[in-house]
């Protein structure tokens, strides 16, 4: 590695320059240009492509558990996912006296289902400075739990996919449930402020949209900088022997927890950064079927590049949009198709296209 | 049973040379004790009361038919398999049952797989950087920093395994008897006590098996070594002991030409 901005992979500094482009472009445009212009982009274009941003940072947090270390990890939505109901929480204690119901303290669904008390884990999420922390806390110290329980107990392969999807399946019937206190089937929505300043105004939008892409940006150089370190030379090892790696007197379990953690985090923080994006956070968000569409964004972009994630997760979802749009009930299919043939024929996803750039010299 | 105070063998602690626990101590010469050690498979008798005394500093040679149990042993004192009974110490205090792969690698023990198992996506280089010693933790991993004196300890493996101009190279694109030897070095690199080489000249080409053996016999001294190999004409040019097992036990100990010329090995070796 030279440098923390400049690798040696050119496609890698090309999508760096990209996401640094969009991040500023996105937001001059649409301060620059009349709404009548077709430079302009609307709120609703900006959210979207913010929403997009962070899609492409829960992509990046899952290539470094499968790409970079190969855990399979099929429940990697239930961390952005709690992520998401932290902030939820947060926006959600802001709206105060203007509900529904006007309560200053419970939130309206509470309210509705008669409840006189905020329950005890609700509390301080009315402060930004407790929410914040919480993003990464929810998600990490899940995270830390299982990966302790399965990692050292040498859960891996299917068996680990398999119980990762347990889990997220297992928090999305919890959250659906009303007796949780997280609004049960509609989650948390209706928001109004951030920081007190209106969530829907075109100002907030673009901010929102700017720190997606800062936080993008930043995650990408610190999970290129920590793969350039040891321990990501030791969890590429995990990856391809695991017995050889132990045999070297490395605690391989200690590793995978450190980078399933991690990675954990990194889609808290993305939940947290789409929830006011988009509005609303509902148990939906915690099924098996998100877990498995970010897995196919990551197969999609290519696995192990970190940059392949972010552009598979911004293209598929660019596909999504917009057939969803013209032709809803054909999406799921093309989804499907796209997936077997990327599989089939292009094993290393778009970024094996490429002629590999790598420090090393092969022959 | 004697009682301990008028047993006429007993040594006082306070004569005895002070060992910290968890410290190698093989001040009576022998660095590998297994005694009893028995392990069975669904039944089946992989070691049976097997005993071997290893010396330190010795290059002993493992043979034996498929099945006699080559493997197993080796599983038993790297921590991957654990014996349904016996013991096994390393040096007079170091019980390795009471320890997991790891802990056993940092210890001192490591081990060379019978089919070569390096990290084909790393370079030659970053390959012998992972198995250096050091602390092994996550976040020393994250904040590790290679110094001089690390890359003058690599660039001697490299000389020693003969892959100084393979540095740069994936280890992935290496020919087979070179991931041999980038394994062996990955051993070295670990500045271990005890090295088990599983097989080293299996596939090999007339020459490197002649390379390989130089090197072997070139770290014996400084090492205990353990080989267990299959290619008699490679254990005859290494061996100065070797130890024939059969059936989960040893057969018989002593010099290649004593060893070959023993009736029971022959049986073993040729059937009835």
């Amino acid at each position: 590695m030279k440098s923390l901005f400049i690798s040696n992979d050119k496609t890698a500094n090309i999508v760096l320059l990209s996401l640094i482009a969009l991040t500023v472009l996105v937001p001059l445009c649409n301060a620059i240009f009349p709404s009548a212009s077709a430079l302009h982009f609307s709120a609703y274009t900006v959210s979207l492509l913010g929403k997009y941003l962070t899609f492409a940072l829960l992509g990046l947090s899952l290539d470094l558990v499968w790409g970079y270390c190969g855990i399979l990890a099929l429940g990697h939505g239930a961390f952005f996912a709690l992520g998401g109901y932290s902030m939820g929480m947060y926006l959600m204690r802001q709206i105060g006296e203007r509900g529904v119901y006007g309560d200053p303290v419970l939130p309206d669904f509470m309210v509705f289902l008669d409840w006189k008390e905020l329950p005890w884990y609700w509390y301080g999420f009315d402060q930004f400075w407790f929410a914040l922390p919480m993003v990464f806390l929810a998600p990490g110290v899940l995270a830390f739990v299982f990966g302790w329980l399965a990692f050292r107990s040498r859960v891996t392969g299917v068996y680990l996919s398999i119980i990762t999807q347990a889990l997220t399946y297992a928090l999305m019937l919890a959250f659906f449930r009303n007796e949780m206190g997280f609004g049960g089937n509609n989650g948390l929505t209706d928001f109004k402020d951030i920081l007190g300043f209106n969530i829907q105004s075109e100002a907030v939008r673009v901010a929102l949209f700017m720190i997606s892409g800062l936080t993008l940006i930043g995650a990408f150089l610190l999970a290129r900088w920590i793969s350039c370190t040891k321990l990501g030379r030791v969890v590429t090892a995990v990856r391809d022997h695991e017995a050889r790696v132990r045999f070297l007197g490395y605690r391989v379990e200690m590793f995978k927890l450190w980078i399933f953690v991690f990675a954990a985090m990194l889609a808290g923080l993305a939940g947290a950064l789409y929830v006011p994006q988009v509005g609303i956070i509902n148990p939906s968000e915690f099924s098996p079927l998100n877990s498995l569409e970010i897995v196919v964004w990551v197969a999609i972009g290519g696995r192990g590049t970190l940059y392949g994630a972010i552009i598979g997760a911004m293209l598929v979802n660019y596909g999504k949009t917009v057939l969803t749009g013209l032709l809803p009930e054909i999406w799921l299919f093309t989804l499907g198709a796209t997936f077997v043939l990327v599989t089939v024929f292009m094993p290393n996803g778009l970024a094996g296209l490429l002629p590999k750039e790598s420090g090393e010299t092969r022959t | 049973m004697t009682m301990p105070l008028i047993d006429r063998y007993k040594t006082f602690d306070f004569v005895r040379k002070p060992v910290k626990p968890g410290e190698l101590d093989v001040s009576h010469k022998t660095i590998l004790y297994l005694e009893d050690v028995s392990v069975s498979f669904d039944g089946f008798k992989a070691l049976n009361n097997l005993s071997l005394y290893i010396d330190n500093g010795e290059l002993r040679c493992l043979i034996g038919p498929n099945g006699a149990g080559k493997t197993t042993l080796m599983d038993v004192i790297t921590g991957k398999t654990k014996p349904d009974s016996g013991s096994v110490f390393f040096g007079q205090t170091i019980d390795l049952l009471e320890m997991d792969e790891p802990a056993i690698a940092q210890a001192g023990i490591c081990r060379k797989f019978q089919k070569p198992s390096v990290f084909e996506n790393l370079s030659v280089f970053e390959n012998l950087e992972l198995a250096m010693k050091a602390d092994k933790g996550a976040w020393p991993a994250l904040f590790a920093r290679l110094k001089g004196e690390h890359r003058d300890r690599i660039e001697e493996v490299l000389t020693t395994t003969g892959l100084t101009e393979h540095s740069a190279q994936q280890a992935g694109i290496l020919s087979h008897g070179q991931k041999q030897w980038l394994e062996i070095g990955m051993l070295l690199m670990q500045e271990p006590k005890v090295m088990l080489v599983d097989e080293p000249v299996a596939g090999m080409t007339h020459q490197e098996i002649d390379r390989t053996a130089e090197l072997l016999l070139s770290l014996q001294g400084k090492h205990s070594i353990v080989v267990v190999e299959h290619d008699m004409e490679f254990v005859r040019s290494i061996a100065r002991k070797v130890t024939v097992l059969h059936e989960g036990s040893v057969l018989t100990e002593g010099t290649m030409d004593e060893v070959q010329n023993d009736p029971r090995v022959i049986q073993v070796y040729l059937g009835d």
